[in-house]
């Protein structure tokens, strides 16, 4: 398994040499979504505490580092961590309200439905912020500006991006913070009455995860050079993010992964052929129909699945 | 000085009384029988003593310690450990997962963590079901693995509600067994049961309480034929005829 | 005519953060929000009712609601049918839809964990959105009806004949409801097994068919609603989601699970809906919806009649 893992690297790596601009894109695409779903996984899926409303973290963080560059001609290296902190901030004070509050299940995912809702209206109604029409970005191709001419730049970032948050992941299963993750995730009250923090370890899971999506808003911004708060704070966006991992397999590793890999390519296909117009639409309705079908038929996703298919064949040798 | 004391405990739901005024203690090393009708309050005291419910009023004390008000998992790490009347496995872990959970109260270090784990599997008689999916379990084992997880905290003071209910009388008879063995390691117990044979056998000390009170303690034999106890399980009527 | 009425009383006012509202804005958001507290309680009755019986949280009640709009609106555009009229078949078509999403889809996965059930009314919400999105797209609309246009005056104050109206049928309907579950054999099993589903098994009452009626019912009321509503209510898809949150808002605080309070919290929200668009900028009223939920859900009580969720 290792082996076939770091050869999926050693191809990636190398991938951009013979891609078409487009397939580049996808690529791009790809890894950028399998990264949100790969943070949101640490408290959606190892935690299991169901966060509706990440997309708030991706439009405090792309904007923040947008208006920093802006007004102030900051960075977006840094502006991008300023806006991880302060996404993480607004995950502290969800997680705080949510976890203090005991709001579990509906109850939570409402609350964060809202928060992210507050800060979609909240941030349209604010002139200095672009109103409505949003942000947008100059093109300078400077890279000090987080821009480049050469679209494989981006391909290498997002791919970065994806490991990094995989390999927050991977540390946090290894240790105790993993476990006492799916403890709660389990059953909150016995774990509990087996000496787990509870709040505490809810509250890790929040901030990083929300920290590393913040990080993600601000490659959304600059990649594409213009923040709505339509789409950045969006429910649309929140569903992309959790979409790929349930999919995939949540509070697995590669689960998320394998979620973007299958879903990213689907939803650029219906985008190209249905995509004109107010049909616009039509690819929510698959993931939706999606939604269902796994929560039906396969409800620990697809890379769990996979994983007990090809070992079926090694083991019935005996 | 006893290793728990729990002095005028007190709670109330709405219009209900579940425990009014109650003093309990359980000695270091002792084997403590809690017993009572239904609705009796049993299960509220556990959860007062563990912290999953604040108490109206009163003080308890582990280890000459107030506990009052800390969450559940601080009395856990004071050496406090709990299982549920209806067990609550971990259901998409393993049974060594499981276990594992209890462990990392004390090893913090994940792989230290399983090698305990493991450990106490051994003792509980489950060693060979480590890799089964906890929800596979059949109900005694079920009740094995929650003691196992508990007794993974290492406490000093375990706390066990109705354990034997459910379970067939050859079931009782390995429960019991592994009751003793973990005793006798030296943890002290505190034990709820309806299985009368069981509780006289395990206890050395029992408590009765009815409607949130308690109303007779000794030892297994006092309690017995006390007559304050047999009207709160059978009625008034029954305390009449005299014992010949 | 309503400006001489208006000049009147320019005399009287309300102060409200650091404006003069005139005094007849508030009395006629006070009316407007009885009036509508009618649909509100409709929706909410609806909501809690397939959470009463079936613990299931229906994510997708706004949608199933706008649903119901575009139906009476396909039926007075194609058929020139008057939604006050079509309200009943827009029930009908709703309490199909319902009684499908439990049978065929929450049916099967009763005993899995509640995220579960959380992500397939997720998947039901996207779907029934963003359908109506790619059938009728996304600008909004509005029904017309004969009775939107007449006003009755009282005072300095008017109601809307729509409005009143929508109240009184939403009322009845509730009644209706009510008499059902109450009075008759199928509602009074509904509520046996809501309140103890093994009991409900143990008296023989097929569970299966009574949570569908269940949830059939629930979508019905939404269905009546957001036809009674669309002569006086703009809407386009996304319009489900803030219709969600209304009911979420009245069913939290109601209670969950609680019918009185469901209705009763379906007025009360309306009033607090209705009053807030006086005072504040229109582009805030939703802000304030959403804010309202996050207070509601922080401080929920365990609502005015009901008992508070596990």
């Amino acid at each position: 398994m290792k082996w076939a893992l770091a050869g999926a690297l050693v191809a990636l790596l190398a991938l951009p040499a013979v891609l078409s601009s487009y397939a580049l894109t996808l690529f791009i695409l790809i890894f950028f979504y399998g990264f949100l779903g790969q943070a949101w996984n640490i408290v959606g899926g190892y935690a299991g505490q169901l966060s509706a409303g990440h997309a708030a973290f991706v439009g405090v963080g792309g904007y923040t580092a947008a208006v920093l560059s802006i007004e102030l001609g900051l960075t977006p290296w840094i502006g991008m961590l300023i806006g991880g902190a302060l996404a993480a901030a607004l995950g502290a004070i969800v997680g705080y309200l949510g976890f203090r509050f005991g709001l579990r299940g509906f109850y939570f995912v409402l609350l964060t439905v809202a928060f992210a809702e507050i800060c979609r209206i909240a941030v349209t109604n604010i002139d200095a912020l672009g109103g409505p029409l949003g942000l947008y970005i100059t093109f300078t191709g400077n890279p000090r500006q987080f821009q480049f001419q050469d679209g494989r730049a981006y391909y290498y970032i997002a791919l970065a991006l994806m490991l990094v948050a995989t390999a927050t992941a991977w540390a946090i299963e290894r240790q105790r913070f993993g476990v006492y993750l799916a403890a709660i995730r389990e059953d909150e009250t016995a774990a509990e009455a087996l000496g787990v923090n509870a709040f505490k370890y809810k509250m890790l899971a929040m901030v990083v995860s929300s920290f590393l999506t913040g990080l993600g808003g601000t490659f959304y911004a600059f990649y594409l050079f213009s923040l709505q708060p339509n789409t950045l704070f969006g429910i649309p966006l929140s569903v992309e993010i959790i979409i790929r991992p349930i999919v995939g397999g949540a509070g697995t590793l590669l689960g998320p992964i394998l979620g973007s890999f299958i879903l990213t390519p689907l939803a650029e296909l219906s985008r190209l052929y249905l995509g004109q117009g107010g049909l616009h639409g039509a690819h929510l309705i698959a993931y939706g129909v999606l939604l269902i079908a796994v929560v039906l038929f396969l409800p620990e996703g697809a890379y769990p699945r996979l994983v007990r298919a090809l070992a079926r064949p090694a083991g019935s040798g005996r | 000085m006893s290793l728990l004391e729990a002095r005028g405990l007190a709670k109330r739901f709405g219009g209900l009384q579940a425990v009014a005024g109650l003093d309990l203690s359980v000695a270091r090393g002792e084997i403590l029988g809690l017993i009572g009708p239904n609705g009796a309050g049993k299960t509220t005291v556990f959860n007062l003593l563990s912290g999953f419910l604040a108490p109206d009023a009163g003080d308890i004390r582990l280890d000459g310690r107030s506990i009052v008000g800390l969450a559940p998992h601080a009395i856990c790490g004071l050496g406090l450990a709990r299982t549920f009347q209806i067990v609550r496995p971990f259901p998409r872990m393993t049974v060594l997962e499981n276990v594992r959970v209890g462990a990392l109260a004390r090893h913090p270090h994940a792989p230290d963590a399983l090698a305990r784990a493991r450990e106490v599997l051994g003792r509980v008689g489950l060693a060979a079901r480590e890799r089964v999916a906890a929800s596979a379990l059949t109900l005694a084992e079920r009740k094995r693995l929650e003691l196992a997880r508990a007794l993974a905290t290492e406490p000093s003071l375990l706390l066990l509600d109705e354990v034997m209910a459910g379970l067939n009388p050859t079931e009782i008879e390995t429960i019991i067994g592994l009751i003793r063995g973990i005793h006798r390691s030296g943890v002290s117990i505190l034990l709820i049961e309806h299985n009368m044979r069981a509780v006289m056998a395990l206890s050395q000390r029992i408590v009765v309480l009815s409607f949130g009170e308690r109303i007779a303690e000794g030892t297994p034999a006092d309690i017995a034929n006390h007559p304050k106890v047999v009207e709160a399980y059978l009625g008034e009527e029954y305390v009449r005829a005299p014992q010949a | 005519m309503r400006e001489e009425r208006r000049g009147r009383i320019a005399g009287g006012g309300v102060w409200a953060a650091g404006s003069c509202v005139d005094l007849t804005l508030v009395v006629q958001g006070v009316l407007s929000g009885i009036l509508f507290g009618g649909v509100y309680s409709l929706m909410a009755v609806g909501l809690t009712l397939i959470f009463g019986v079936m613990r299931v949280v229906n994510f997708a009640h706004g949608d199933m609601m706008v649903w119901g709009m575009y139906l009476a609106y396909v039926l007075a555009a194609r058929a020139g049918v008057d939604p006050y009229v079509s309200f009943v078949v827009c029930a009908l078509a709703l309490f199909v839809l319902g009684f499908l999403v439990q049978r065929g889809l929450v049916d099967r996965i009763v005993s899995a964990p509640h995220e579960m059930q959380i992500l397939l009314m997720l998947g039901v919400a996207l779907v029934l959105e963003n359908l109506a999105l790619v059938l009728f797209g996304p600008e909004p609309t509005r029904v017309r009806s004969p009775l939107a246009a007449a006003a009755i005056w009282i005072g300095p104050v008017f109601v809307d004949v729509a409005r009143l109206v929508t109240f009184v049928v939403a009322v009845a309907l509730t009644l209706v409801l009510w008499a059902f579950l109450f009075k008759t054999d199928l509602g009074r099993t509904v509520r046996a097994a809501a309140d103890n589903t093994y009991g409900a098994l143990v008296i023989g009452a097929d569970v299966r068919r009574v949570y569908a009626v269940a949830f059939g019912i629930g979508a019905a009321c939404v269905g009546a609603a957001g036809a009674l509503v669309s002569p006086i209510l703009p809407f386009q898809p996304s319009t489900g989601l803030s219709l969600s949150v209304a009911s979420f808002n009245i069913v939290i605080i109601g209670g969950m699970g609680s019918l009185l309070g469901a209705f009763v919290g379906g007025l009360l929200v309306s009033l607090a809906e209705s009053l807030g668009a006086v005072f504040l900028k229109p582009s805030l009223k939703e802000l304030f919806s959403f804010s309202l939920l996050v207070v509601i859900l922080l401080f929920r009580p365990a609502g005015l009649f009901g008992r508070r969720a596990s």
